[in-house]
């Protein structure tokens, strides 16, 4: 039980406090805690890796990022990255539809399938692949080390991205509207396009977005399925790897400084129509 | 919008046999690979004095990582809901940073931080080594998980408001009190499920933990980090396949876990 304050003066240095408290939230203990967390957990690793980058200069950045192994890994991650980010959209939102739309026996089961991606270690996602993609295929499938496995594994760990962001538009979409443009003659790919599409589109971006900043950093699930050929299957991460085994301590920095301003780059703009969405509906209420 | 019915099958056959050959078909091959030989063959494997030390040591991990981002998580929700100050959209992207950010970029960020070259190479200077050491290690976690904690006891904050805690220091709590028996209680079950996914990506964190582990086996190796190696060091399929497996009833415990947190969140 809580103490009830006896005196007049207790219960006004109470009111105090609890007003003070009220304007100045956790006091400045509670955020020096939380800014020095960040800072040295988040922060000052990623400040040491940017300034590394720029050890020998911009120019030096710039060579770091033009070496031929460099760009083509670069050029790889975002290629493949870009694959997979377009069939997350075509099939994660075929998907979530499926999953809203249509009713089958086990329809549970494939639902909580799609989470698994996220659940399992990255380093298992890539055995898993091997097993049915790699050198001890039952079907004599062989993509072991090759860019179409690239694709595969990272298709597997974005899976979830594009299907869980649309999954809740698409139990939200009012069906009068599509059953009205149906009484009205309209065609099933015109209702699609015309105003299914539409209402869908902010959240298949937002998704193709995450599965593509995920998809361009990641390095559990292709390290053993990717073979990490340089020039042909290497992706940044495996080139950053690789770069730091051997002292190369600036062209690694350089790399994943790349990485980061493409992601920061691809969130920025995913942002950006975030809030733009929200100020149309905003509008249209 | 009315499908036909042969154009419903067709979307729901293209999606079902997406999945399958995608997710349910290469983990069930594993799980098949893993119990062929019955489940004294996959046990062997487990138990290994290798597969053991790397259990106990992705459960330390766990053991240190997770109640310093209960502490500092919590600690920075409330900084991030009560605080009125400057820079608050600043702090917010900050805490979603490690979402961004490749896991081999952490590890290659920490090396340069901790590292013998590193800006605090005098720590390792002083015999306590960062990098290639446990200490690293937890570092590359609790990076990773950062958000986890913070994202899900934040809403919850704004949720419950301040009335509750404004009335318990009129009434004379102390800031403590307040915390133990008003805060603490309202935000369990959002906390909780942020620990079991602190948890579930620490057990399976790999490419920052492989940067800056030793990866010595049945010393400085983990889950993720054994069975990484037992396929590519050891040739050893059948081991990797049991490591694998293990991690993936772990990952399964997690999603169950989450239905049912989920369920008890939005009831209460």
């Amino acid at each position: 039980m809580l103490e009830a304050p006896a005196t007049g003066t207790d219960v006004g240095s109470a009111r105090r406090r609890a007003g003070l408290r009220a304007a100045g939230g956790v006091g400045p203990l509670g955020l020096g805690v939380a800014t020095l967390w960040l800072s040295v957990i988040v922060l000052l690793p990623l400040a040491a890796i940017s300034v590394k980058a720029f050890d020998d200069g911009l120019s030096g950045f710039v060579d770091a990022i033009d070496a031929p192994s460099a760009r083509a890994a670069l050029t790889v991650t975002v290629a493949v990255s870009a694959i997979v980010a377009l069939v997350n959209v075509v099939m994660g939102t075929l998907i979530a539809w499926v999953l809203v739309r249509d009713d089958f026996p086990g329809k549970r089961i494939v639902n909580a399938l799609i989470d698994l991606p996220f659940a399992l270690p990255t380093i298992v996602a890539s055995i898993v692949l091997l097993s049915l993609y790699g050198p001890s295929s039952p079907f004599d499938i062989q993509l072991n080390a090759t860019r179409p496995a690239l694709v595969i594994a990272l298709l597997f760990v974005t899976l979830p991205f594009v299907v869980r962001a649309v999954q809740p538009v698409l139990l939200e979409l009012d069906r009068e509207i599509e059953e009205a443009a149906a009484s009205l003659g309209a065609s099933n790919l015109q209702i699609f396009r015309r105003i299914v599409l539409p209402t869908l589109a902010p959240a298949i971006l937002s998704g193709a977005g995450l599965a593509f900043t995920r998809a361009i950093g990641e390095y559990g699930s292709v390290v053993l399925i990717g073979g990490g050929i340089p020039r042909e299957t290497e992706v940044a991460s495996q080139y950053i790897q690789k770069q730091i085994e051997v002292d190369r301590f600036v062209n690694a920095a350089a790399v994943s400084v790349a990485l980061l301003l493409i992601a920061f780059a691809v969130l920025f703009v995913l942002r950006i129509v975030g809030h733009r969405t929200a100020r149309r509906e905003e509008q249209a209420r | 919008m009315r499908i036909s019915r042969p154009a419903t099958l067709t979307l729901r056959t293209v999606a079902l046999v997406y999945l399958g050959v995608l997710v349910a078909l290469p983990i069930g091959l594993i799980l098949l690979r893993t119990f062929e030989d019955g489940f004294g063959a996959f046990w062997e494997q487990v138990t290994t004095p290798a597969a053991i030390s790397a259990l106990s040591l992705s459960l330390v991990i766990v053991a240190i990582v997770v109640p310093l981002n209960v502490v500092f998580g919590v600690a920075t929700a409330l900084a991030l809901v009560r605080g009125r100050f400057r820079g608050r959209g600043v702090v917010q992207a900050i805490v979603d940073l490690p979402f961004a950010v490749s896991p081999i970029v952490v590890g290659a960020s920490l090396i340069l931080l901790w590292g013998a070259e590193g800006w605090f190479g005098f720590v390792e200077d002083t015999g306590f080594k960062v990098i290639f050491a446990l200490p690293g290690m937890v570092l590359a976690t609790i990076f990773v998980t950062l958000p986890f904690v913070v994202r899900e006891v934040e809403p919850v904050l704004h949720e419950i408001g301040e009335e509750q805690e404004q009335a318990a220091a009129t009434l004379g709590a102390s800031r403590w009190q307040t915390f133990w028996r008003v805060t603490l209680p309202a935000i369990r079950w959002g906390l909780t499920y942020g620990v079991v996914l602190t948890v579930a990506r620490a057990l399976g964190e790999f490419g920052a933990v492989i940067m800056v582990s030793a990866g010595v086996a049945g010393e400085s190796q983990t889950l993720t980090l054994l069975v990484h190696s037992r396929y590519i060091d050891d040739h050893n399929e059948f081991g990797a396949y049991a490591a694998s497996t293990t991690l993936m009833f772990l990952a399964i415990v997690t999603l169950l876990l989450m239905t049912v947190l989920d369920r008890k969140r939005h009831s209460a």
